[in-house]
């Protein structure tokens, strides 16, 4: 790689304008032969239909399901996994939110969860997020969704702990090793590329629909965050602090248990903020394998249109959201104010933490013993009126919005999305696989191109070609306007302060939702069509992009701007001559970005009739004889993800070269 | 370009104790970067390249080549060199903090290339210590626990550590800040807690890498001060690392010069201002004040026959800034003497050349 790169290297300046132009030529050349060939060889396969690779798949699934307590490999390794996972997460659900032991309630109930959550949050955090804490959990039992939320949360946590109890002693390891980490780094690479809800599928096959599947899938998409942050945690405490540690004498423990792990507290606690969320991101969408809980709620719901059901819930997923994220990051930046704030208050802490243990423990006590404590009281009055507010709104919405809100709609889908996606998928097969090799050796280079063959050739292989085409032409329009909206305010925050400030936090917070709650308000505006899908793809990609552009901008040098200033530049030319192609990379890696997240979105959009590769996999899970098909589809979807994210990736390296 | 270790015996402000056994003794030193880096100090041939050409012939990079030095007990011993002439690299070699490649590395009269990892922990918890550029502290702990780190690391008891650590901080003048933490302190009272961290193991050696380099000019002399102060008051060996030629005359005792991985020129810093071993150091000394570097021993000229005999006597170690006023006084030359013995002498034209060519830059 390294030579090809340096070989081309005195080559660029001819290479940068042809290959605008190789571009152009083969998006023309496309066009003509589409206008030849329209129609014909387009490989398309009706819902129902499926080819002989979905049968194989399918009849994979049978004899798993077969065998599945004769084979040893299942005997003693999936179903031993399976089995501790599952008694994990049936233990907490009986301490928090299932009945058990022959008690008509779980063994705590919500005076002694609420009473939990605030303790622990004040003594990891402070008294503020103890306060939101409890705050958000008596909102949460007042929406009637209390067993539904404790479900959940029952997920979330032992998925995060399982996760850590790999994650963190790992990252540590890739962070001492370089070795390790060159190891892991492309398995961590992969996993976060690979669009979220894709392992669904393949996992069920081993482990079965249910809880078990689901906390594996979510151990899976937690982990690496918390393994990256850790490794890099590690990494970043200074080589002269280490050096300083050796100079006098630290074993390699002490080193590791003085100095590294104490300098990387506060960042590795990010990490398991970051873990948290997406554990509880994975736990909703879960819900496709039959994970009870909150997201369980919004599945339904979605899918018999009930709008103000899905808002509520989505509304507890949010708020579940928030309090884990607050008391995360509380947590996190404890350390040093404690630390700072004086002896005196340290002092008078412990025996507080004392105190609202035993308090903690009463409340507990109660819970498990009264009924009043146990069963949280009131029919969830507020949650049925915030469902038929969200109702009213939705209805009144339609009504009075509808003109807007179609048009805006119809204009997209008829103006950009309908022509590209005839494009693409009544264009011949080979055609389109020419298309997308060329433009990925142009672009990304030979290797690209490879990439781009290889994932071709599987992609037809998957048999659902056709899907994967409708699918692309969506995620590339929502990509075109997530960079639309990346750019501009992307610029905007990066050349203002204020402006910074404003967008930020709302941006931080919209990363934080779990992407299924971007589903409900837009369902209630567009209906279930194709363009709900790609707007709450765009809702869900934006900030990604936002943030990444708006760091780019920022990083310009202040003097090459004021260089270009005072050359007599205005505020568009130093914009479009300076700012935008200093911060190239920035734009490629935000695209990078932006398609990975929107694909991402894809099984979710699926829901609310996204059609296509989503609709697929979200059928699989349901109907027995679709699952084959539902596991080509999510294999398109990882497909079509490793081809640009490679394609991306190599153009972004291109252009920092 | 062969290094030149001029003797000049007897010389003002020597350590007392030089009695001929070196603390560390350095032979044919080498650290080489890079594939097979063994084989560059073993070959002939490779060692006589120039780091650019050993680049392009091997991809090796020779960041210490052939390096040989002794440090006298009590002494301060100052590597120079500009940035990229291996002289951290050379100072992490000698606690074995980057591996050497090849050499000899006697500390009192042990190898210690030789030493396992214990003996080598070992020697780094009683015998040496070292200061960083960047610090090197630890944020979450306060200066008191920082300065009582290394002896925390040797397993000494809570209180004992931090009693002998509360005397060091002391000692640096850091007393009513010790429990602080390093982020609220200035860069230079950070430093300090540095020196403190090296001193409060009590060792016999202290290195030094470059540590002021990262300070206010006006704080870099006071520390160099509290070095001068400190190493009166404890009188520990001492291997400093710096770029600032200043600074290594103002504390060296003696001054190795490196370049590009060798050592140019090792001796005192009036060797070095009076007898450059070659244009790299003449180059280096040229805008250094004479005067206050060369001793009469480097301007005098012997006595010839009309010279008048019975001007005053001054011994030949007196710098040069500190005669002039004496000299210039006499009406008759200055007689530089030594045990009894004349050895030459100096007028007011030797004098005011070197005064005057300062300005000249000569």
């Amino acid at each position: 790689m390294a030579v090809a790169l340096e070989k081309s290297a005195p080559l660029t300046g001819v290479r940068k304008i042809s290959r605008r132009a190789v571009v152009a030529a083969i998006l023309v050349a496309w066009l003509v032969l589409f206008a030849i060939f329209r129609g014909k060889q387009t490989l398309t396969l009706a819902a129902a239909d499926l080819t002989d690779v979905h049968r194989w798949f399918n009849d994979v699934n049978d004899s798993i399901g077969a065998n599945r307590n004769s084979n040893p490999l299942f005997l003693y390794f999936f179903n031993e996994i399976r089995l501790v996972i599952d008694n994990l997460v049936t233990f907490i659900q009986d301490l928090i939110s299932q009945p058990s032991a022959g008690r008509p309630v779980p063994q705590i109930g919500w005076l002694g969860v609420v009473g939990i959550a605030g303790y622990v949050s004040w003594a990891v955090g402070n008294w503020r997020v103890a306060l939101l804490a409890v705050a958000g959990f008596t909102f949460l039992g007042l929406q009637g969704l209390w067993q539904e939320s404790m479900d959940t949360l029952a997920l979330t946590v032992s998925a995060v702990f399982v996760a850590l109890l790999f994650a963190i002693p790992l990252g540590v390891w890739a962070g001492l090793s370089d070795r390790v980490n060159r190891i892991l780094t492309p398995f961590l690479d992969f996993m976060q590329t690979m669009p979220t809800f894709v392992y669904l599928a393949p996992l069920t096959l081993f482990f079965l629909i249910g809880g078990a599947s689901a906390t594996i899938a979510t151990v899976i998409y937690a982990a690496p965050p918390a393994i990256r942050i850790t490794a890099h945690a590690i990494r970043s405490v200074p080589e002269t602090t280490v050096e300083a540690a050796d100079s006098l004498g630290a074993t390699r423990r002490q080193a590791l248990l003085k100095v590294l792990l104490p300098m990387s507290k506060r960042t590795v606690v990010m990490g398991v903020n970051q873990s948290i969320m997406a554990a509880l991101a994975m736990v909703t969408i879960a819900a496709l394998i039959d994970a009870p809980g909150l997201g369980k709620t919004v599945v339904q719901a979605l899918q018999s249109l009930d709008v103000g059901t899905a808002f509520n819930a989505g509304l507890a997923i949010v708020v579940m959201a928030i309090v884990l994220d607050r008391v995360t990051t509380a947590a996190s930046a404890r350390e040093e104010a404690a630390r700072r704030s004086g002896s005196r208050f340290l002092t008078w802490r412990r025996p507080l933490l004392a105190a609202g243990g035993v308090v903690t423990a009463v409340l507990v006590y109660l819970s498990h013993t009264y009924v009043w404590a146990a069963e949280f009281p009131g029919e969830g009055g507020i949650g049925s009126s915030i469902a038929s507010t969200a109702d009213t709104a939705t209805t009144w919405a339609q009504d009075n919005l509808s003109g807007i809100t179609n048009a805006f709609r119809d204009g997209i889908t008829t103006g950009l999305l309908n022509p590209f996606q005839s494009l693409l998928t009544d264009s011949p097969w080979w055609l389109v696989g020419v298309v997308l090799i060329a433009l990925g050796a142009v672009l990304g280079g030979w290797r690209a191109g490879a990439t781009a063959a290889v994932c071709v050739g599987l992609l037809v292989g998957t048999g659902v070609w056709s899907d994967a085409m409708t699918t692309l032409a969506s995620t590339v329009v929502a990509t075109v306007l997530v960079m639309v909206l990346g750019v501009v305010f992307g610029v905007w925050m990066g050349r203002s302060l204020l402006v910074d400030r404003m967008l930020r936090p709302t941006l931080d917070a919209a990363q934080v939702m779990p992407p299924f709650v971007y589903l409900v308000p837009f369902l209630a505006l567009f209906g279930a069509t194709r363009f709900t899908a790609i707007v709450a793809a765009i809702v869900y990609a934006a900030p990604v992009a936002i943030k990444i552009i708006a760091d780019g901008v920022r990083a310009v040098p202040e003097t090459t701007v004021e260089a270009a200033t005072s050359t007599g530049c205005n505020t568009w030319q130093i914009i479009t001559k300076v700012q935008l192609p200093m911060s190239r990379s920035a734009l490629t890696l935000a695209t990078n970005q932006g398609l990975i997240y929107v694909l991402s979105m894809v099984v979710v959009g699926g829901l609310v009739g996204a059609g296509a590769l989503g609709y697929d996999v979200v059928a699989g899970f349901s109907q027995g004889q679709l699952y084959g098909k539902g596991l080509a589809a999510g294999l398109a979807i990882v497909l079509l993800g490793v081809m640009f994210d490679r394609i991306t990736q190599a153009a972004a390296r291109r252009v920092s070269a | 370009m062969t290094p030149t270790q001029t003797e000049v015996p007897q010389r003002r402000g020597m350590p007392q104790d030089s009695d001929g056994t070196p603390v560390i003794s350095v032979r044919r030193l080498w650290k080489v970067f890079g594939p097979k880096a063994d084989r560059v100090p073993e070959s002939e041939e490779l060692c006589g390249l120039t780091r650019r050409e050993l680049m392009d012939r091997t991809g090796c990079t020779a960041a210490v080549r052939d390096v040989n030095f002794d440090v006298r007990k009590g002494e301060v011993f100052v590597v120079m060199g500009l940035s990229g002439s291996g002289k951290s690299t050379l100072v992490r070699c000698l606690t074995r903090l980057i591996e050497p490649t090849a050499g000899e590395l006697v500390f009192e009269g042990e190898d210690i290339r030789d030493a396992d990892g214990r003996r080598l922990r070992d020697l780094r918890r009683r015998k040496f210590s070292m200061v960083f550029q960047h610090f090197g502290l630890l944020p979450h702990r306060r200066v008191v626990d920082n300065v009582a780190f290394g002896l925390e690391i040797r397993g000494m008891s809570k209180a004992e550590r931090t009693k002998q650590a509360l005397e060091v901080v002391e000692l640096v003048g850091l007393a009513g800040y010790e429990n602080s933490y390093p982020d609220q302190l200035s860069g230079g009272m950070q430093q300090r807690v540095g020196l403190a961290r090296a001193l409060a193991g009590d060792p016999d050696v202290l290195f030094f890498d470059e540590p002021f380099s990262a300070l206010d000019p006006l704080i870099r002399r006071d520390m160099q001060n509290e070095v001068i102060r400190l190493h009166h008051e404890v009188g520990k060996t001492m291997v400093f690392i710096t770029h600032d030629l200043s600074e290594a005359l103002k504390l060296g005792d003696r001054i190795l010069i490196m370049r590009d991985g060798k050592m140019v020129q090792c001796g005192t810093g009036d060797e070095l201002v009076g007898a450059p071993a070659d244009d790299y150091v003449r180059e280096f000394v040229k805008d250094v004040p004479r005067g206050d570097v060369l001793t009469l021993r480097w301007i005098m000229r012997p006595a010839e026959p009309d010279d008048a005999l019975d001007g005053p006597e001054l011994g030949p170690d007196v710098v040069v800034k500190e005669a002039t006023r004496a000299v210039l006084a006499a009406d008759k030359p200055v007689k530089v003497v030594e045990n009894g013995e004349l050895l030459g002498i100096v007028g007011d034209e030797e004098i005011l050349a070197v005064v005057a060519g300062q300005e000249g830059g000569a």
